[in-house]
This record gives C-alpha cells, structure tokens and sequence, in this order.
C-alpha cells in the first residue's frame, strides 16, 4: 500500500519561504486533512507532492519511492482541484476518461470504468455534456469522479468543497468518507473549514505561514490546541480569551469579576505568569442561583440562534465580553443581569507571551510542545 | 416618438452612412474603374455611367497587356501565386516558430525571457529600410537574395512578432491548473500541450494566424528590394502598370480588386474569430 512521507520540505518563491522545514507522514489508507488559512502554503505543498513545483529543500516519498525530478504523469496520484480545473472543450465523459485513456485502457473498459464512478457521484445523466452546462455541484462531482476513477493510491484534494454551495458542501462532508473508504487510498485533503477538517481527517496538520503548527487527531486538536491561534481557527463561535493571571494560593485559580474560578491543580507552574484563559462558548452555562460560590455575574447583552445552537453574548462586571452557547430550544436569561457557571476543566491555558498553551503537569513547570 | 428623438435618429442615421460611405467608398471606386478602360476613366468630368468592360480583367489573366504603345507582358497572374506562397508559407512558418515559443514565454519564467519576448516585439517598432541594406548584403552573400525561402525568412520579422505575442496571452488564459490536470491523469507534457494547450488557444492562433496572413500579403518594402521580377508579390507587381506609355488605372484597379479579394474573403469568413479573439486577447492579456 501507499504511505506519503514529506521530510524536512522547503520551498522558496523568489525569495519567499512559503513551506518551511515542513514533515508529514500519512499512513497507508488513512486520511490527513491540510488545514490553515489562506496563504499558508497548503496548496504549495500539495502541489509539490503532485510534482507540479519541485522542492528547494527535502524529499517526497509516496510508497517509498523518492519523488524527486518524477514528473506529475509517473507519479501515480489523483487530484481535485478547488477551481475543478475540467478540460473545457471535452464532455464530462472525455474529462473522467482522461486518466484511463493514459493509462491505454481499452475503450469498453474506459466506458464502463467512467459509468461506475458516474453512478456513485450521481452524475452519469450528464456524462455527454460539456463543462460548461455543468451545475456548480456537477462540476465538482465531475473533478472528484475524474481523480478516483483510474484508483490512485494517493489522492490529493485541493479544498474540492470550496467553491460549491452550503449545502452540497455538507451533503459531500457526508459523502466523501463513504466513497474514499473501500478504495483504501492514501488522501491528502486541503480545508480552510474546520468543521470539513474534524469530519474528514483521521489526522489534521495546521498549516500557517509554511509550518506546521500542531499534527494529531481532530479531538487533539480541538481539545489541546496547541496555540491561542489554532484554539481560535477551530470552533464555531470562536473560543472566548480572557487575559488572567493565575494565583495559587489554596489551589489554583483565576479571578473573573471578583470570584475565584478554580482550575486544575496541575496548572500551579503557571501561577504568578501572564496567560490567557480559553474558554469554549459551550464549556459555559448559565448559572440558575446567582449567589452560588461558582455563579459570575454577568449582563446578557444580546443572543442569535445559529443553527442547532443559541449564542448569548454576555459582559462581565469589568467589561469583559464573553460568547456563552446553549443548545436550542433549552431554556435562557431575559436580557439583563444574569451569572454564568464555567466548566473550568475545559478551561484552556496559554501562555500570554508565546501564545503557546500550558499542559497541566503534576511536576516541573512544563509548556506544551506543539 | 417625440421630434427630437426623431431628429436624433436622423442625425445617428446620416452619421454612419457618413461613415460607411466614407471607408467604402474607396473599394466601391475601385471596382467600378475597374470595369472601365482607361479613356473612360480619365474623361474630365468623371462620371459613374458607362458601358462595363472585363478587358482589364482578361488582360491581367491572359497577362498581356495591349497599350496604344504596343503589346506589353505583365506577370500578375504569378505574382498573386507569388503573393500565396510567401504569405502561407511565412505564416505557416511563423506558427510554427511562434506557437511553441509563444507557449514556453507564458508558462515559463526563465532567465532573459521577457527581454527575448520584447526584443521580438521590437522588430515590430524598427522601420524596414533601416534593416534592408545589410540584409539585402548579407543575403546576397547567403545566397537568398531572390528566394522564396529568403522572402519567407525576412518576413518573419513580420509575423512571427505578432503571433508570439497574441498566442502568449492566450496561452496565459488557460488556467495552469487545467494542465496539470492533465498531467496528473497521466499524460506527457508534449500531449498536455497538444491536447490541452493548443485547442483551448486555437481561435486565438487562428485570428493570429489571419492577422499575420494579411501583414505579410500587404507587405511591399521587403518584396521590392528583396526579390526580382519572378518572385515578386502583387503589391511589387503592380508597379509594372506604371508604363512608358501612361498609367493604366483600368489594370491597377483590376490588380487591386483581384489581390484583396483573397484576404477580404479570408478576413470576412474568420470575422467572428477575429473580434473575438483579438478582443478576449485585449482585455485579458
């Protein structure tokens, strides 16, 4: 089977170092999920694994075999394209057939390889039709049909979702993982939707300015990010950062609008240091007694459902704003004066000046390595 | 309707007749002297009535040329041929020279590139006589002074300027991601390029290759000073109608119907072509 090795990948444009000192192994079937913003270099980096751009530092291994000066057609990898980038004066049949008739597969064959993949993706009524006549969603079907149909071992998705609407984004969330297992094949996916990344991903590697931030699996990520950046990539609505200074007299805590919020004993290294408190919007609830020790005052400002969740924003007595979400239909304060209770063992710690989140540790004082 | 709108249209109206009248009045006189033998044409004052002749026309296709001085031979049936085998053939030329270069300038930045792109755009800017004394010396000494082979070299510096640069922004259109997709199903860049490349630029090679077809077939100054009497294009062979005994308007008028016709019908069959690509090359290149 296939395994894709990236070790130690540099490249430059003129000038710029775009991807830097970046490794990666995806093992044989498994998926890993490129996620980062824009201009990160995750395209850069799957096309250096197509061999469309060779690297300036580092070597490429699908399979174990150093890809080094093979060119794009030896490389035995499928690819979408975000773009779709379809052949525009070939039929949707012609651009699905193309990487068979490479391969000199015989005309029957290709035929009835290309209706296959057709009827999977629910294209096959289209197959005579010109890109151009093509939906949006039938454009992208067409692409993904075009890099599974010759089976590569590696398939490289270049953020195929992008350009299609939301809902068919969220239908092929669904349905991508459904065709990709049973082929067995190695994928690369590039996403800047986190939520496409944590449902497709066996592993996710952050991306930013060419380096990999953080590389484990979506709960890893999600749970123990490992900087105040990715805590805010991941999560919808974004993770509340509160600037505090942990004390550690009879335990740790952190004080919020006059009350102690206790935190894992583990966290006493961090004591006495400048650090920012993550606080996810549903690792905090609404407190039914005001007056309980672990209530903190708070003014309900203003409250928007957003799907399956109600979102409240809420301001503490020295100004602070806080996202606090619930799910629907449970019930929530009238505007006003109202108490939260947090769940401080959700509760993240980072490092104000790195940005780099503490790990709680019984021993020495220890940051989290990324 | 109110009478402004209608003085507007009246306005609009005498505008462009104006203007038709203007640019095709030249080709509408030309046809009619054509038709006519000299005396008619030059009688004082002139005037569109009179009995229609092709002795002009018969006399460019038989090729002799019957003056009050005498019979007189002119070549004008092999000069249009001439005119055929330069322009295709140095347009057949230029495509292949310009194409693939016109695609390794878009899809390549190599050391020099834009200089040697621009140096071939210059050839473009330098007034021909300044480059027809050394060339005329060193094709003498070449020995392609007065070759169809020498002719189609020279007016490289014609087309092939153009081509490189009209195809290039059209190579630069195509999306390189479509290529690569390309590619990575497999196939080589030499069949990319076939297969991909070329059809997705080919109205733009095809209004290229048209421009350049009529740049060469309107070309005068190389032809007249680089080729002698059996090689010389229309536009060189009409000056034979300039004789002893007068200028024969009749023939010249004939010689010019005779020698746009090919390009005016090449150019009104690829019309659409044409302000298309020329356009799509204009905004987006």
């Amino acid at each position: 089977m296939t395994t894709l090795r990236i070790e130690n990948l540099t490249r430059r444009f003129s000038g710029q170092t775009v991807l830097r000192d970046v490794s990666l192994e995806v093992p044989s079937g498994s998926t890993l999920v490129l996620f980062g913003p824009s201009g990160a270099g995750k395209t850069v980096l799957l096309r250096l694994i197509a061999g469309a751009l060779e690297p300036d530092a580092g070597r490429i291994l699908i399979g174990g075999r150093d890809m080094a000066g093979v060119p794009p057609e030896e490389r035995g990898v499928g690819m979408a394209f975000q773009n779709f980038a379809l052949f525009p004066h070939m039929s949707a049949f012609d651009n699905i057939a193309a990487p068979l008739v490479a391969r000199g597969v015989p005309g029957a064959r290709v035929r009835e390889a290309v209706e296959a993949v057709a009827r999977l993706l629910k294209i096959d009524h289209v197959l005579a039709h010109p890109p151009r006549a093509l939906s949006n969603g039938q454009k992208q079907r067409t692409a993904l049909a075009r890099a599974l149909v010759a089976e590569p071992a590696l398939l490289l998705l270049d953020d195929p979702l992008r350009n299609v609407d939301a809902k068919l984004r969220f239908e092929m969330r669904l349905e991508l993982p459904r065709l990709l297992s049973g082929r067995g094949a190695t994928v690369v996916h590039v996403t800047q939707d986190y939520r496409e990344a944590m449902a497709l991903g066996d592993r996710i590697a952050v991306l930013d300015e060419g380096r990999i931030m953080q590389e484990g699996s979506p709960a890893d990520i999600y749970l123990r990010p490992a900087t105040i950046g990715i805590a805010q990539l991941f999560g919808d609505p974004a993770v509340n950062l509160l600037d505090v200074v942990p004390a550690a007299d009879e335990g740790v805590h952190v004080a919020l609008s006059g009350r102690r919020l206790s935190l894992d004993p583990g966290y006493a290294h961090a004591a006495g240091r400048a650090c920012v408190l993550g606080l996810r919007p549903e690792a905090i609830g609404f407190a039914p007694d005001p007056a309980a020790p672990d209530a903190v005052p708070v003014t309900v400002e203003a409250e928007t459902p957003l799907n399956e969740k109600i979102v409240t924003l809420v301001v503490t007595a020295g100004g602070r704003e806080i996202l606090v979400s619930r799910p629907l239909g449970t019930p929530g304060p009238a505007m006003g004066p109202a108490a939260i209770r947090i769940d401080s063992a959700r509760a993240l710690l980072f490092d104000r000046a790195t940005g780099r989140r503490i790990a709680p540790g019984r021993s020495a004082p220890a940051e989290a390595a990324a | 309707m109110d009478h402004r709108s209608l003085l507007e249209r009246w306005l609009r109206g005498i505008a462009l007749a104006l203007v038709v009248v203007f640019f095709m009045f030249p080709i509408l006189w030309i046809v009619l002297m054509s038709l006519q033998t000299n005396e008619t044409i030059l009688r004082s004052p002139p005037s569109v009535v009179f009995t229609p002749t092709l002795q002009n026309y018969a006399a460019l296709i038989s090729g002799r040329l019957e003056t009050e001085a005498g019979a007189l031979d002119i070549a004008f049936m092999s000069n249009l041929m001439n005119s055929v085998i330069l322009s295709v053939g140095s347009v057949a030329l230029a495509l292949v020279l310009g194409v693939p270069a016109a695609y390794a300038f878009a899809r390549h930045r190599f050391r020099g590139s834009e200089d040697i792109a621009f140096t071939l755009l210059s050839f473009r800017f330098a007034p021909p006589l300044l480059v027809l004394l050394p060339l005329t010396l060193y094709f003498q000494d070449l020995g392609l002074a007065d070759t169809y082979f020498g002719l189609i070299w020279v007016y490289q510096l014609i087309c092939l300027p153009l081509i490189l640069w009209i195809v290039r922004g059209y190579f630069e259109d195509i999306s390189p991601d479509i290529e690569l997709a390309y590619r990575i199903a497999g196939h080589s860049w030499w069949a990319t390029f076939r297969r991909i490349a070329l059809p997705l630029a080919g109205p733009g090679i095809a209004a290229a290759g048209l421009l350049a077809f009529i740049f060469a077939w309107n070309n005068f100054i190389f032809a007249l000073v680089l080729a002698s009497a059996d090689k010389q294009p229309v536009t060189v062979g009409a000056l034979a109608f300039v004789t002893a005994s007068g200028i024969q308007y009749g023939q010249i008028a004939a010689a010019v119907v005779l020698s746009i016709a090919p390009t005016l019908a090449l150019a009104l069959w690829a019309q659409r072509y044409l302000v298309e690509g020329l356009s799509l090359g204009a905004v987006k290149g």
